[in-house]
């Protein structure tokens, strides 16, 4: 008799969640989850003659993410530019981790063994950036990188070089853009992870006659290291889909996946390729999610 | 010699990392609003103070009517998002759980997971349909792609005040005969709202700040700031965009003073 009337209270309870729950399931479900389907679906499609598409199957958009049929023989071949364009998103997203991490893990580890006075000023101005237009900041960097910007002004003063750099629209432009504007993403959750470190262990360890080395491989770099795993994540997920950053930094000589796309359903107007080419990175970032997921696994089994 | 006391904490090299770390973080924005106080018509010629541009950006009637479109989606995003995340996030919190939660989570979150180039192109495709078949052009699509991408952002910080909450407080309410509403509005809903407060403002600088997305959404003819910052770089850059830029620093700096007050008083109380 009570279990009746307590899995009845259970059934009332989960239908109320439910009924709370779904005005955001319905939202994101019409506006984000559907037109993902349609991507899928487009990609199967045949391009129209003026954007859009054709409503016939195909595999022919898939087939020219990374091949190209030869226009004299008719045979396949690796489309080159594809290639080199899915080539430098790539080297150009683990570059932009691998610089967060570099200034980042400093930058946390300081701003967290700083006074707490300190400390919340320091937090201010990491999150700061965080919250700032990211166009906004891209078009700082945009500023100080240009012919007659910072740099070049300063480097010229020096005697340094001769004549200005030619920084903007380069990958070094788009590289040290992307790092500028997604540093705050691999601080933060770094910082996280350092606030925690006990530091009566690294005295104990220091007690015990570790060297510096040795206390921060041994002792700090194990607690980091999940803050670390997370903001790369948070780094290279956005920098591989990068768009405004390289349009604004790279114009038309450095682009990107993102920039890529765009030009499906701009210039190019081939719909079902875009749809592939959106479809491919979404595969990427799934494959980057579960290689983490496996190594945060492996990394809990083994304490 | 003085000798400095041995500290732990610090490992060296770190500190002047950070300190360049924070010297390459801000010279740029600085440098950009520096330029846009500029009195001269080129960018790159410092000629003295002035507040031109800036006057030149607000009579500006393209940048005017962006600016009104950007705090319009923005705001009706903003509370379309945060009202159904604060639902969402009293749904799939306390309590024993129930069959379905984790995929809750999941479609709540899904947004997060993908780029955005790809759910930009997702709702130009899934739009241009529904512009074609219905000849509708307005605003409702912005606030549509906006609302869903920013009921994650509204979500986590609300979810995190339900997850610090006594539910004690709540239990003792229901005991004293409180319905599940009196309970909720006088008791919940206190407790509940700076988490709520920091969802809308994450909800409403995300939306504020979307370039990707509205680019691809938006009709014809129709601008957010970003937007039409984007569209004027690629005539070169002029100064009163640098003012515009200035300006949201300012408010997105204003934002996070407002957010870390929040925040102090809410652990000290």
């Amino acid at each position: 008799m009570t279990s009746a009337a307590e899995a009845a209270r259970d059934r009332q309870d989960s239908r109320n969640r439910w009924a709370l729950a779904s005005p955001a399931l319905i939202l994101i479900g019409l506006f984000s989850l559907a037109p993902m389907a349609v991507v899928i679906l487009y990609s199967f499609l045949e391009p129209g003659r003026y954007g859009n598409v054709v409503w016939a199957f195909s595999t022919d958009a898939w087939v020219s993410v990374m091949l190209e049929r030869d226009i004299f023989d008719d045979t396949l071949g690796l489309a080159d530019a594809h290639v080199a364009i899915f080539w430098r998103s790539i080297k150009l997203a683990a570059a932009t981790t691998l610089l967060t991490a570099a200034f980042g893990v400093p930058l946390a580890y300081f701003v967290a063994t700083r006074t707490a006075k300190w400390r919340n000023l320091l937090l201010f101005l990491i999150t700061v950036p965080f919250w700032t237009n990211l166009l906004v900041r891209t078009l700082a960097i945009q500023e100080v990188i240009r012919k007659d910007g910072l740099i070049n002004t300063v480097l010229l003063k020096l005697h340094l070089i001769d004549a200005p750099l030619q920084m903007l629209f380069t990958d070094f432009a788009v590289g040290f853009g992307m790092t500028y504007v997604y540093l705050p993403l691999m601080v933060l959750p770094v910082y996280a992870a350092v606030e925690r470190i006990d530091f009566r262990l690294v005295e104990a360890a220091y007690d015990l006659y570790a060297t510096r080395w040795t206390c921060l491989r041994r002792v700090i770099f194990p607690v980091i290291r999940p803050g670390l795993v997370a903001g790369s994540i948070l780094v290279f997920i956005p920098s591989l889909g990068a768009y405004v950053t390289p349009r604004v930094l790279g114009g038309g000589k450095s682009l990107m996946l993102g920039n890529l796309i765009e030009l499906q359903f701009g210039q190019g107007r081939n719909w079902p390729l875009g749809a592939a080419l959106s479809v491919t990175l979404l595969i990427l970032i799934v494959a980057v999610l579960i290689v983490q997921t496996r190594l945060t696994r492996k990394e809990t089994g083994h304490a | 010699m003085r000798n400095r006391p041995f500290d732990v904490r610090h490992v060296p090299g770190f500190a002047a990392i950070a300190i360049a770390g924070f010297i390459v973080l801000y010279v740029p924005m600085l440098v950009l609003s520096a330029y846009s106080f500029n009195s001269g018509d080129t960018i790159g010629q410092w000629e003295g103070f002035s507040l031109r541009w800036y006057f030149a950006a607000f009579q500006n009637d393209d940048i005017q009517r962006a600016a009104l479109l950007s705090v319009w989606v923005a705001t009706i995003a903003g509370v379309i998002a945060t009202a159904s995340a604060t639902a969402a996030a009293l749904a799939t919190s306390r309590g024993a759980g129930f069959r379905g939660q984790t995929l809750v989570m999941v479609v709540v979150n899904q947004p997060l997971m993908v780029p955005e180039i790809v759910m930009a192109v997702a709702l130009l495709i899934l739009f241009a349909g529904i512009k074609v078949a219905t000849g509708y052009t307005g605003g409702a699509y912005l606030i549509a792609a906006h609302t869903a991408f920013c009921i994650p952002f509204a979500y986590m910080p609300i979810r995190a005040r339900l997850d610090s909450m006594d539910h004690n407080l709540e239990n003792a309410a229901a005991d004293l005969y409180a319905g599940p509403w009196t309970a909720f509005r006088r008791v919940t809903l206190p407790l509940l709202w700076p988490g709520i407060l920091a969802g809308f403002m994450l909800a409403f600088v995300i939306s504020l700040d979307d370039v990707v997305i509205s680019e691809f959404v938006k009709s014809a003819g129709q601008e957010t700031l970003p937007t039409y910052m984007l569209g004027q770089l690629r005539r070169g850059v002029s100064a009163d965009v640098y003012a515009v830029s200035t300006l949201l620093l300012a408010i997105s700096i204003a934002i996070v003073a407002v957010f870390f007050t929040i925040n102090k008083s809410g652990r000290t109380g």
